[in-house]
């Protein structure tokens, strides 16, 4: 006798329940489900500042995904590189986009990463108990700046070279090791064949290994103590009789569906970038680097790509390379200590004292400005402005003990608000 | 090493220096991609006058053929002179060291040259030759002084020298062109010709670039559409959340 329609599903539900007893008989897979999604509970008032970390996620996927297939055609070889680029962008089928989504990915990245970070301070997402959320997101970013300065060598372009160039002659000012550091890093006397070969190892494998399990540290540590909240409060200090909190919603199906707009919403300028400006008129294909790399042909003006450039102003703020290093140097490590510097018990900005919401402002304001100053030519206001915010950078670390130590809060709110 | 930084961040601020001083107005080449005809022009003006020196080595003959809709026959009979098969590149014959030789300088290759230098400055380049018999090649030209390439057009554009005054600091400054002998064409005609050059050097940059605009459309149509879906599913979902 023939089965009916809902004999068949029956059967088939009966079958995958019972493999599912038998996986969870070996591998918490359900516990796994519960704990990180379906009973993740986080708060429903995030607004779009909540985004950028599941578009991370997604960049960083679709990095490892197109680098994949890049590294299929590319040649890491001093005499061959440039022209796998050209042979993926003329002659792979598909090649061109798989290599543009790749390149506009690298700058999606920092930008969603610098937003992401800038979300950590608006809503005090960095203090306690966040405090390892954030270094291990710190560690991420470092990562990801090792990633792209590796990665920008690859394309062996004429400011590839000059580029990993002026980075790498930097490393030489450390005191007394400094040349035996940079010969051992070049792994030659200059930048050749043989560093060209290391820097794809250490950005196909070493480097992005790294990244991932560094990510899924972050993700477990942001777990293990519940999402933060645009009005920073704890929301399982409020649980319902079932044991949930009142004010958070499960991760899936909840935040997955509302993430899943914000992807598609991030997918659209994303793409609108890779079809219509992939150069971005310079900012994230260098024109300079569509001629070889060439060791007797200096580009005529040498800028670190754009996420790198605050740093790379800081660098040219003072007179003395050593010291700009150093400055330079401290300029990424500080925001490692931002749980410590900031004393002010209030999370959100939005109970915060009126002075925290403009020296915010002012240091948003100026690493947008030191990243625009990076990317000029060194003239003499260029260098005083660089100076003037260098030194507002740092004021912003320095200075935040002392004024957050008893600052003028607003009422936090117990419950959180629409 | 110290010192290698100190002459490394000065030779490039020289370099930059050197730069604002040479960086003369260009003028928009206003070419567009789309046009076939003018790319076909371009292809034949090229392989004409700039081939001989200069390799397209990224470019295919056939893939060429393909985009500016030209048959296999009218490609080998127009636009293939010494032998390559259509699936070759368009690499020539002279040698690198015979060349830096000749010029002082190998011509670069110019598959990304409209894509490293932008199509302005290769319009403005070759609309700017200038007679100056201290050269060896007998021209200068305003937005690259000092080049090594004889001025390759002179025929359909004549030749015509620069007028320079100087302003209080004694630094010359470029007034215009006037014309010493006429060439085949007129002004408009010639500018036309170097268009149709710098289109077709636009297309080589980057072949792709039409096709991938137009999928770029449909791309960020479907993904509009999608959009519109997803926000129901979550409006859907959250329906129930207060």
């Amino acid at each position: 006798m023939a089965s009916t329609e809902a004999d068949v599903f029956d059967r088939l539900g009966r079958g995958l329940a019972a493999l599912r007893v038998w996986i969870d008989d070996r591998f918490p897979m359900t516990k796994l489900i519960k704990e990180h999604a379906t009973e993740y509970y986080a708060s429903k008032n995030f607004n779009f500042w909540y985004g950028f970390g599941v578009i991370a996620t997604v960049v960083l996927v679709m990095q490892l995904v197109t680098g994949i297939f890049l590294t299929m055609n590319y040649k890491p070889a001093s005499a061959e590189a440039f022209a796998s680029v050209e042979y993926i962008m003329r002659d792979v089928d598909w090649g061109w986009l798989i290599r543009y989504l790749h390149s506009t990915g690298a700058s999606a990245f920092f930008i969603v990463v610098y937003l992401h970070m800038f979300r950590g301070l608006l809503y005090g997402s960095y203090k306690k108990p966040r405090e390892l959320v954030w270094i291990i997101g710190m560690f991420i970013y470092l990562c990801l700046m090792a990633e792209a300065f590796f990665g920008y060598l690859l394309p062996w372009g004429n400011m590839s070279y000059w580029g990993a160039q002026v980075i790498v002659t930097l490393i030489g000012s450390v005191p007394f090791v400094g040349d035996g550091l940079t010969d051992w890093i070049r792994g030659d006397f200059f930048i050749s064949d043989i560093t060209l070969n290391r820097f794809f190892a250490f950005h196909v494998i070493a480097v992005p290994l790294l990244l991932l399990l560094l990510v899924v540290v972050h993700i477990m540590a942001l777990h293990e103590v519940g999402s933060n909240n645009p009005d920073g409060i704890e929301i399982k200090e409020h649980k319902g009789p079932d044991g949930h909190p009142i004010d958070g919603v499960a991760f899936h199906p909840y935040h997955t569906s509302k993430d899943l707009v914000i992807v598609v919403i991030f997918l659209i300028l994303f793409a609108a970038v890779v079809f219509f400006a992939p150069d971005m008129g310079g900012y994230f294909l260098e024109h300079a680097n569509f001629e070889p790399a060439n060791v007797l042909s200096t580009p005529e003006h040498i800028a670190p790509v754009w996420y790198f450039t605050p740093f790379y102003a800081i660098l040219r703020a003072v007179p003395n390379e050593t010291i700009g290093i150093a400055l330079m140097g401290l300029a990424v490590l500080l925001p490692f200590f931002l749980p410590w510097l900031d004393r002010c018990r209030v999370k959100s900005i939005r109970y915060r004292s009126w002075i925290y919401k403009i020296v915010l402002m002012t240091f948003a304001i100026t690493f947008i400005a030191l990243g625009y100053l990076g990317l000029q030519r060194p003239t003499t206001l260029v260098a005083r402005l660089s100076l003037l915010f260098t030194i507002l950078y740092f004021a912003f670390f320095f200075v935040m003990p002392f004024y957050t130590r008893r600052e003028k809060t607003k009422p936090v709110p117990t419950r959180v608000t629409p | 090493m110290r010192n290698a930084v100190i002459a490394f961040v000065v030779s490039v601020g020289l370099a930059g220096a050197a730069f604002a001083q040479h960086e003369a107005e260009l003028e928009p080449a206003n070419n567009n991609i789309a046009n076939v005809a003018s790319l076909q022009r371009g292809a034949k003006y090229f392989v004409n006058y700039c081939l001989g020196c200069h390799s397209a080595k990224y470019v295919r003959y056939n893939r060429l053929a393909q985009d500016l809709q030209l048959s296999e026959q009218q490609l080998t009979d127009s636009l293939m002179f010494t032998g390559e098969r259509p699936f070759d590149t368009m690499a020539i014959a002279m040698r690198p060291e015979d060349s830096k030789r000749w010029f002082s300088i190998s011509p670069p290759d110019l598959s990304l040259i409209a894509r490293s230098r932008g199509t302005d400055y290769i319009y403005t380049y070759l609309r700017s030759f200038y007679a100056a018999p201290n050269r060896p090649t007998g021209v200068d030209n305003i937005v690259f002084p000092n080049t090594s390439m004889p001025h390759v057009l002179w025929k359909l554009q004549g030749t015509q020298r620069a007028v320079f005054t100087t302003d209080e600091h004694n630094t010359k400054i470029f007034k215009g062109f006037e014309t010493i002998a006429p060439g085949e064409l007129d002004k408009e005609g010639f500018d036309n010709v170097v268009r149709d050059i710098v289109n077709f050097l636009d297309y080589i940059g980057e072949p792709i670039k039409r096709e991938r605009q137009q999928l770029g459309i449909r791309v960020i149509g479907f993904l509009l559409v999608f959009l519109l879906i997803s926000y129901m599913l979550k409006k859907e979902i959250w329906k129930d959340v207060k």
